[in-house]
């Protein structure tokens, strides 16, 4: 899992690849009330904003950390957007994409590079 | 005799059981939805009987019931007076929301309002029969231009966000009349603005730049010289800002933005602090909304409706949209179809007339002895509870004078587990509407107090009092009493993520009649 | 001075010496000294309360008030009976001089009354949702165009000929600068136009008004249905919502999103403003919406109570990336509007209704006997469009020498359509059968 600084995270297996929010995203956001997704099909380049996630008194944009084609979008936050605050980095991630350029990870942060920038940040 | 006394002293009392059959607290009465407690066949309107006619309506007529509960004149006048004891108001106590000018609202500019000859008076009425409605319009246009110094005043606009669309259109007309429509196309906001401004740029097209403001809160010349450029159509700053602070460079910043080929709109918001002091036009000022609902006490009605004019420069005087009064021989008419560069309608008929006669009759009221001694009078009062508090909270810019609204951060909070949304619920328990809360952005859990001039100082030094009372408890880390405030309320704090995660928006009748039980 | 002015000369001195300076113009001196005011503004000095009302009386005084003479003006706004409890209830304290509702626990009154107009604009329209006000029926038509787009994400809307050209002004002018394409139609007195022929893929929304600016009822269904077709929305606006007693809904005709002026019901003429601006629309589509909503929730005690809520479609958060700048809306009008229709319930607002299409009908018959002049409407409900053999321009100014307000010329609304010779008349409740007899007997002489 790669990180980036705008809280991102994405998972890739092949050209595959699952992207959400990170958990410390998610406990700044608070309450999450509405996720609004990506079309499918939609092709998005890296740094894209591809998906909004609400609090009740806030609005994140969530940038694409990679380009790619989306391929699937969690349909269950349309019902049940608490599923972010649950579990940002499983069942409440937000898109997949077929990745167009893997290459774009290499310049994401890992676990632990992640971890050392949220201290500065805080 | 009567010698059926009756104990007049209250007896000892000990912990008692609130909690009542009807879910009332005394005077505090709770009053179901509308639709729980009217019907469909009940009116409270009578009327006359119609003339006998063919119908007319042919295939349009209505098939379905409507569903629209009614009640009789008793129990509407209990519904709503019920209910509008549930809300804090001006008119109860100190209601001291920075950015948003609480001040009293004069009945007398209410009563006139309602003369029949401005309240009954239809906006297509043939010119001859309205002459005095259109010489009111011009004598509030005429005072808004002398209070500001401006060349021409657009009337239309029906609020605050309404006169920027107005403002930021006459701009961008300016520009492209220009021929530099292509390239000129972004406008400088600071981060401290309102979220109207960056709102109204991005509706018609223009693009956002971001100009920091200083350590200090306000925004220099310089740092509004590194953002200008050939692409840029305007600078939008609100002066006094949003943080309460005059912008010392405006005079310079104006200068660099008309060299750069830019205009400068002003967000008028906060005009109210400077009126009789100092002209936006001798500030380089191209176009400010006016509020009328603020700097001239039309009421806030639970919000709206407002009015926003806008004064325009002599450049932008051309870019008016329509429709505005002229005056030939004594007798006044309207233009209501664009000419030439004008640009247009912003909204059906002629603007805020009901507002525009209270705003006048505030204005007269005041003269201008009383305009000049509200401004310093608002701005003497936010000063006084800046310097009160100033021990106790923090202030995010040091201790310079404030213009009418004085500004905190929550630095002072800062060990406490206690909030700024925490303290300001505290203070309704107190009998006190909070403060702004959070606004401006650009501060952390900012605390935003606007007195206005129509405090009492025995009125604006309970306020203080309380608040320092606050403050102490919450240093001293009382965090019961505000992390569960308020209690005394119509109502504790509501779920707002509820409300956002399932929106109920409407009442819609039970899928299932449930038996009426008797009891 | 200063009723208005608490503070006293020695309270002043007190708090002066309490911030610490010597006199108020230290508290300005971040105004650069230049640009100071020296002098007092060159404006009157202040005026008692009998010297303002003498002076506003006076220009009051130089307007004819409808209800002082037969009057039959309508166009977009409509002079009706508000009960006298609708302006005793609106001037509460508490509901005229509170702000918008950011602290829902003191300020449930505003915020219930909020939730309840929106269900009575819901239900009138036949809508599923609606928001706590627009400005008026004109701004809220073009917010609506707008939303048509994000909706569509497409950027042409096709505007009737039918629709109050005022409106279509408004349309026009936000599409102008906001760099998007309208297709308008001609002024359509007759309700013949063609609208399905003019939408395409491109098309975000039809907008379409019934009753029209002319009077006419239009049936909406053939168009929402080829709108829908080509993946276009349908807007469809009313400047009388008292017709909505009386005629099928919106909502019924396949509706996307229904926009109006609620002046009507509640409000008074006050030349032009301020109005309330009445948005409705589908469930799926509120995240798209402009304005305010209140909604239901619970405290913290599990009591049931009201918030504002979806807040992150609003400029104070979604700044440049809102569904709209409006901020301030017509929360009190929105009040009047509630009230009167509590009032009137379905009962009462469908009498009303009945009673001014009866007015109309009754009008338009002694009218149309009048040698010379023709209906032009085949249905219509308080108001209808005559032709007349003058230019109607000059026969509102004859009648208005008369005292008789008679109606508003198409002229006025649409000066370079070549209608000169129509004139578009309104009779309501408040108008009684000598109203009409008067009427029809002026305009018979002035042709004579």
């Amino acid at each position: 899992m790669r990180f980036t600084r705008d809280h991102e995270y994405i998972e890739a297996g092949g050209d595959l690849a699952t992207v959400g929010i990170s958990e410390h995203a998610q406990q700044q956001l608070g309450d999450i009330v509405y996720v609004e997704l990506p079309a499918l099909g939609a092709t998005l380049k890296k740094g894209d904003a591809a998906a909004v996630v609400e609090s009740v008194k806030a609005a994140s944009d969530v940038f694409t950390p990679a380009s790619g084609e989306v391929v699937a979008v969690n349909d269950k936050l349309g019902g049940n957007p608490s599923l972010v605050n649950e579990n940002a980095q499983g069942d409440g991630w937000l898109f997949k994409l077929k990745l167009s350029a893997p290459g774009e990870l290499d310049g994401l942060m890992d676990a632990p590079a992640y971890a050392e920038y949220l201290k500065t940040v805080e | 005799m009567n010698n059926q006394g009756r104990p007049t002293r209250p007896a000892e009392s000990g912990a008692v059981e609130t909690r009542t059959f009807t879910g009332n607290r005394g005077l505090d009465i709770e009053e179901p939805l509308l639709f729980e407690i009217g019907r469909v066949e009940t009116t409270g309107v009578d009327f006359d009987l119609a003339p006998s006619h063919a119908d007319r309506l042919g295939p349009h007529a209505r098939r379905d019931p409507i569903g629209l509960a009614g009640l009789t004149e008793p129990e509407t006048m209990r519904h709503y007076v019920r209910l509008s004891r549930k809300n804090y108001a001006i008119d109860s106590g100190l209601y001291p929301l920075g950015s948003c000018t609480m001040k009293h609202n004069p009945r007398l500019n209410e009563k006139m309002a309602r003369l029949p000859g401005f309240a009954d008076v239809h906006p297509l009425q043939p010119v001859s029969t309205v002459q005095g409605a259109l010489a009111l319009i011009q004598q509030l246009a005429q005072a808004l231009m002398t209070m500001t110094g401006m060349s021409a005043v657009a009337m239309p606009p029906k609020a605050g966000a309404h006169g920027e669309l107005c403002g930021m259109m006459a701009i961008k007309a300016a520009i492209a009349a220009a021929g530099e429509g292509a390239t000129r196309n972004v406008v400088l906001v600071p981060d401290s603005a309102h979220g109207t401004n960056p709102a109204t740029t991005a509706l018609i097209g223009f693009s956002v730049r971001s100009v920091p403001a200083g350590a200090d809160g306000t925004v220099s010349a310089e740092a509004v010289r590194a953002a200008l450029g050939p692409d840029v159509a305007a600078i939008m700053l609100t002066n006094p800002n949003t943080c309460g602070l005059f912008e010392r460079e405006i005079v310079e910043i104006a200068e660099a933005v008309h060299a750069a080929g830019a205009y400068f709109y002003c967000d008028g918001a906060n005009f109210n602090a400077i009126v009789g002091k100092t002209r936006p036009a001798d500030l380089g000022v191209d176009a400010m909304h006016i509020n009328l609902h603020k700097t001239f006490s039309t009421p806030h009605g639970g919000g709206g409706p407002g009015a926003g004019p806008v004064v325009l420069s002599q450049r932008l005087a051309a870019f008016a949209p329509v429709p505005y009064v002229i005056e030939r021989d004594g007798r006044f008419d309207w233009v209501e179809q664009a000419q030439a560069q004008e640009l247009g309608r912003m909204c059906a008929f002629h603007g805020q007339m009901g507002m525009f006669v209270r705003a006048l009759a505030f204005i007269l009221s005041h003269g201008s002895d009383g305009l000049r001694q509200a401004s310093e009078d608002a701005v003497l009062s936010a000063n006084y509870v800046r310097v009160t508090l100033s021990d106790l909270m923090s202030a995010p810019f040091g201790d310079r004078p404030c213009m009418h609204e004085a500004l905190f951060d929550d630095s002072w909070l800062k060990d406490s587990a206690i909030t700024t949304l925490d303290f300001a619920k505290a203070m309704i328990d107190e009998g006190y509407h909070p403060m702004t809360m959070y606004f401006p952005l650009v501060v952390h859990g900012a605390m935003l107090i606007e007195p206005t001039e129509s405090e009492s100082k025995a009125s604006l030094d309970l306020f203080l009092m309380t608040l320092r009372d606050l403050a102490l408890r919450a240093k001293r880390g009382e965090v019961e009493r505000f992390l569960g405030a308020p209690r005394l309320a119509p109502r504790r704090r509501l779920d707002e993520t509820r409300a956002a995660r399932s929106p109920v928006l409407r009442w819609t009748a039970p899928k299932f009649a449930q038996a009426q039980s008797p009891v | 001075m200063m009723r208005y002015l608490p503070l006293q000369p020695e309270d002043r001195a007190t708090m002066l010496a309490r911030v610490g300076v010597a006199d108020i113009d230290a508290l300005f001196a971040d105004i650069p000294e230049a640009r100071r005011l020296r002098e007092p503004l060159p404006m009157p000095r202040a005026m008692s309360e009998p010297a303002v009302e003498r002076a506003l009386s006076a220009l009051a005084g130089r307007n004819v008030a409808a209800g002082s003479v037969p009057f039959f003006l309508g166009a977009g706004a409509y002079r009706h009976h508000v009960p006298a409890t609708v302006d005793h209830l609106i001037q509460r304290s508490e509901f005229l001089t509170s702000y918008t509702p950011y602290q829902p626990e003191i300020a449930q009154g505003t915020l219930q009354v909020l939730f309840e107009f929106q269900t009575q604009v819901a239900l009138l329209t036949g809508m599923e949702v609606a928001n706590a006000s627009m400005y008026d029926g004109s701004t809220a038509c073009g917010e609506a165009m707008l939303m048509a787009h994000r909706v569509t994400r497409r950027r042409k809307a096709v505007i009737s000929g039918g629709l109050h050209s005022h409106y279509a002004e408004v349309c026009a002018t936000l599409a102008r600068f906001a760099g998007e394409e309208i297709d308008l139609a001609a002024p359509d007195p007759l309700a013949q136009e063609d609208l399905v022929g003019r939408i395409d893929d491109q098309t975000s929304c039809v907008i379409v008004q019934t009753p029209d600016m002319f009077g006419n009822l239009r049936d909406l269904s053939a168009l929402a249905e080829a709108a829908h077709a080509r993946g276009a929305l349908l807007i469809a606006v009313f400047t009388e919502v008292v017709s909505l007693g009386a005629c099928r809904p919106p909502g019924d005709m396949g509706a996307d999103i229904v926009v109006g002026e609620g002046q009507s019901i509640g409000n008074a003429l006050s030349f032009g403003g301020p109005y309330v601006g009445l948005f409705a629309t589908r469930t799926k589509y509120v995240r798209q919406m402009p304005g305010r909503l209140a909604g239901q929730t619970v405290d913290a005690d599990g009591r049931r109570g009201f918030v504002l809520t979806l807040s992150t479609r609003e400029q104070h958060i979604r700044r440049e990336k809102a569904t709209s700048n409006i901020c301030t809306n017509s929360g009190l009008c929105a009040l009047a509007f509630s009230i009167h229709l509590t009032l009137l319930g379905e009962a009462g607002l469908r009498r009303l209704a009945e009673i001014n299409h009866a007015n109309a009908v009754d009008l338009a018959e002694r009218l149309e006997a009048i040698p010379g002049v023709e209906l032009l409407n085949k249905h219509f409900f308080n108001e209808f469009t005559i032709r007349t053999p003058r230019p109607a321009a000059a026969l509102v100014e004859a009648l208005a020498g008369r005292g008789i307000i008679a109606g508003c010329p198409v002229s006025r609304l649409a000066p370079d359509a070549g209608l000169d010779d129509l004139l578009i008349v309104a009779s309501t409740e408040t108008n009684s059968d000598e109203d009409r007899a008067a009427f029809a007997r002026g305009l018979r002489e002035a042709l004579s």
